[in-house]
């Protein structure tokens, strides 16, 4: 893979460029005490204080709220305004650690799976992922353990590592990364051979991923199994919310008056009225049920059909949930019971 | 093995309890609720200050409430979260034994709701300096900047609802916000719509929030949105003289008439 070296003062100056040409830059930002991601405006918002931020990069290509289109009654005719495609920016996306840029794969699999979902791969093709390797990473992490690692080039277009003079270590990974080292090559030196794998976070393998591919779909008649796992699960939408990979959402009508809009927003199998149906019949009708899915989904039936595991190793999930909902743990009780 | 481990160990071992609720070191060295069923997993139950989570709520769930012999590790929050389930008839007395702590952490049981009522009437109820000083600064700000600041506030709720599941009051078994027909509250988490919701909260919790603040701890965001319903627990108490989380007898303030009621916050 071609590498290029990015300087200290360099990378300052590509951020300052890329904001002010024709792309909009999402990074890493102090959001009071927590960092996500946001638009920034200047290279000083963006932070390099963290081990992942509290959601995924997901949104720049499956936003949280998307209008899908509009609608208008006007003397009873119906006039319906169509998804704006020229509306979807050209966009930057820096810091994404190396987990979150192999989410994308997960989720196009998902959104190109029987028909293609335009909306979101025009998003994605817009979007310039500049990855982050992770010098750090703390006790949720668990990429090791599904294909992943800390310094995992696949997924983004440009990887970069810090180096301890504060350089940055550039490697091209595709075309489109390529095409931004070409804009922007009167920033990018000769690469000086440094070593990456010694910047790297140690990550620990937690479990053997055969292990649970092989062994998973025969857990999935033993309810106990899986409601004593989800004893202390609340049911809520936080742990689907911010993964990287999690694909479900909910179709709404917003109306005013006359007019309104179709907006696709997150929607998580953890909610109990997920698959509540109007009859009022809910085929998953405790928690146990609830988390089975959400384990099965990303390590049964997405390897089976999608030929992807749906689960990056992040550990956003158990950070963000209130009541430190492991997967990592469940994933390798599968293994151990 | 320090008492909490003793204590659950025999209520196993002896038959008197065949589950209990708690609390053991999860990711990271922090609590987490746990479930023991084994007095030779009673080892893993802790109690110290991490477990500051209410977990009251897991007294009215379903798979819970199915297990005849339960126990539960309360902590202040938790003990006063049960004192204001039982005056709304959630949760009913004899159900469950309560395992409490003195100031000096001794583990004591609190056989009955009257005990309980007698224990919390010993805790301190107001708000940590923290909120205080929170509260002090939103209520110095002038209308335009409060707006700007839970509009800023509500813009980052991505409506997970890790909020309203951890908090033991909100029991509904179909919230608000799920009423579609018609629909009341937008489902799409844009910041008009997150608005709406966190209001409707702060009201349903009127009189009936317990200031355990676990809402906020619960929010993958960080939204402060324990200090809305505290709001409101406070002017409970202020106008009506209503404390929730204190007396199982207590009707709830918006439920009640009373002719001295004083309506001078209508305005
Ligand atoms: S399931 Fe959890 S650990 Fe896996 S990708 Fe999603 S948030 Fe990350
Ligand atoms: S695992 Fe945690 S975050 Fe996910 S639904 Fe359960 S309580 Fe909520
Ligand atoms: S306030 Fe926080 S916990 Fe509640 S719905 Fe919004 S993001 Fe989720
Ligand atoms: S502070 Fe929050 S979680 Fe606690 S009772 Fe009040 S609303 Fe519920």
């Amino acid at each position: 893979m071609e590498r290029k070296l990015l300087t200290k003062d360099s990378y300052k100056l590509l951020i300052s460029k890329i904001i002010s040409g024709k792309y909009q830059l999402v990074a890493p930002v102090k959001v009071d005490a927590l960092v996500d991601f946001r638009r920034i405006k200047s290279a000083d918002e963006i932070t390099e204080d963290y081990i992942v931020t509290v959601s995924s990069a997901k949104s720049v290509a499956f936003p949280r709220n998307e209008k899908l289109f509009g609608f208008e009654k006007n003397n009873k005719k119906l006039e319906q305004t169509d998804f704006d495609f020229d509306s979807i920016p050209h966009t930057v996306l820096l810091g994404v650690r190396p987990c979150d840029a192999m989410g994308f794969a997960s989720l196009t699999s998902i959104f190109c799976w029987d028909s293609v979902d335009k909306i979101y791969t025009t998003r994605l093709e817009r979007t310039i992922i500049i990855g982050m390797s992770c010098a750090k990473a703390d006790a949720s992490c668990f990429c090791t353990s599904v294909k992943g690692n800390p310094g995992n080039t696949a997924g983004n277009d440009l990887l970069l590592t810090k180096t301890p003079d504060g350089d940055y270590i550039t490697e091209i990974v595709t075309e489109k990364g390529a095409k931004l080292v070409a804009e922007f090559y009167e920033l990018f030196r000769e690469d000086k051979g440094a070593e990456k794998e010694p910047l790297l976070a140690n990550v620990p393998e937690v479990f053997e991923l055969d292990g649970i591919l092989a062994k998973i779909n025969s857990k999935f008649d033993d309810e106990v199994f899986w409601s004593e796992q989800a004893m202390r699960c609340l049911g809520c939408g936080a742990c689907a919310y911010v993964c990287p990979t999690c694909a479900c959402f909910d179709i709404q009508d917003e109306s005013h008056g006359k007019t309104g809009q179709r907006v696709r927003c997150w929607d998580s199998c953890g909610l109990s009225l997920f698959t509540l149906h109007t009859s009022g019949h809910n085929p998953r009708q405790n928690q146990g049920q609830r988390w089975r899915q959400r384990l099965m989904h990303k390590f049964s039936y997405m390897p089976d059909r999608l030929n992807t595991v749906g689960c990056v190793g992040c550990g956003r999930c158990s950070r963000a949930c209130p009541v430190d909902m492991n997967i990592a743990e469940h994933l390798k009780s599968i293994i151990d019971n | 093995m320090n008492n909490i481990q003793q204590k659950t160990k025999e209520l196993l071992e002896s038959g008197a309890c065949t589950l209990i609720i708690g609390y053991e070191k999860g990711t990271g060295g922090k609590a987490r609720p746990v479930f023991v069923r084994k007095a030779e997993h009673a080892a893993k139950l802790i109690f110290d200050e991490s477990c500051d989570q209410n977990i009251a709520g897991y007294l009215y769930r379903q798979e819970i409430k199915n297990e005849s012999k339960k126990a539960i590790v309360a902590n202040n929050h938790t003990l006063k979260s049960i004192v204001e389930l039982a005056s709304e008839n959630q949760i009913h007395e004899g159900d469950f034994m309560v395992l409490a702590f003195t100031a000096e952490g001794e583990i004591i049981e609190l056989k009955s709701f009257e005990e309980i009522e007698k224990h919390v009437a010993t805790l301190y109820h107001g708000l940590n300096d923290e909120d205080k000083a929170t509260m002090q600064k939103i209520e110095a700000m002038t209308m335009e900047e409060r707006w700007g600041f839970w509009e800023n506030e509500f813009s980052k709720c991505i409506k997970c609802y890790a909020c309203r599941a951890s908090c033991p009051m909100c029991y509904c078994p179909t919230c608000t916000v799920e009423i579609n027909q018609p629909q009341w509250i937008p489902v799409p988490s844009h910041t008009l719509g997150n608005l709406e919701w966190h209001v409707m909260r702060a009201m349903h919790l009127a009189g009936r929030c317990i200031t355990c603040g676990q809402c906020a701890k619960s929010c993958p965001l960080d939204l402060p949105i324990h200090l809305l319903t505290y709001k409101v627990a406070l002017d409970s108490e202020q106008y009506f003289d209503s404390v929730a989380g204190t007396s199982v007898c207590a009707n709830n303030v918006l439920a009640t008439f009373k002719t001295e009621d004083h309506e001078n916050f209508i305005r």
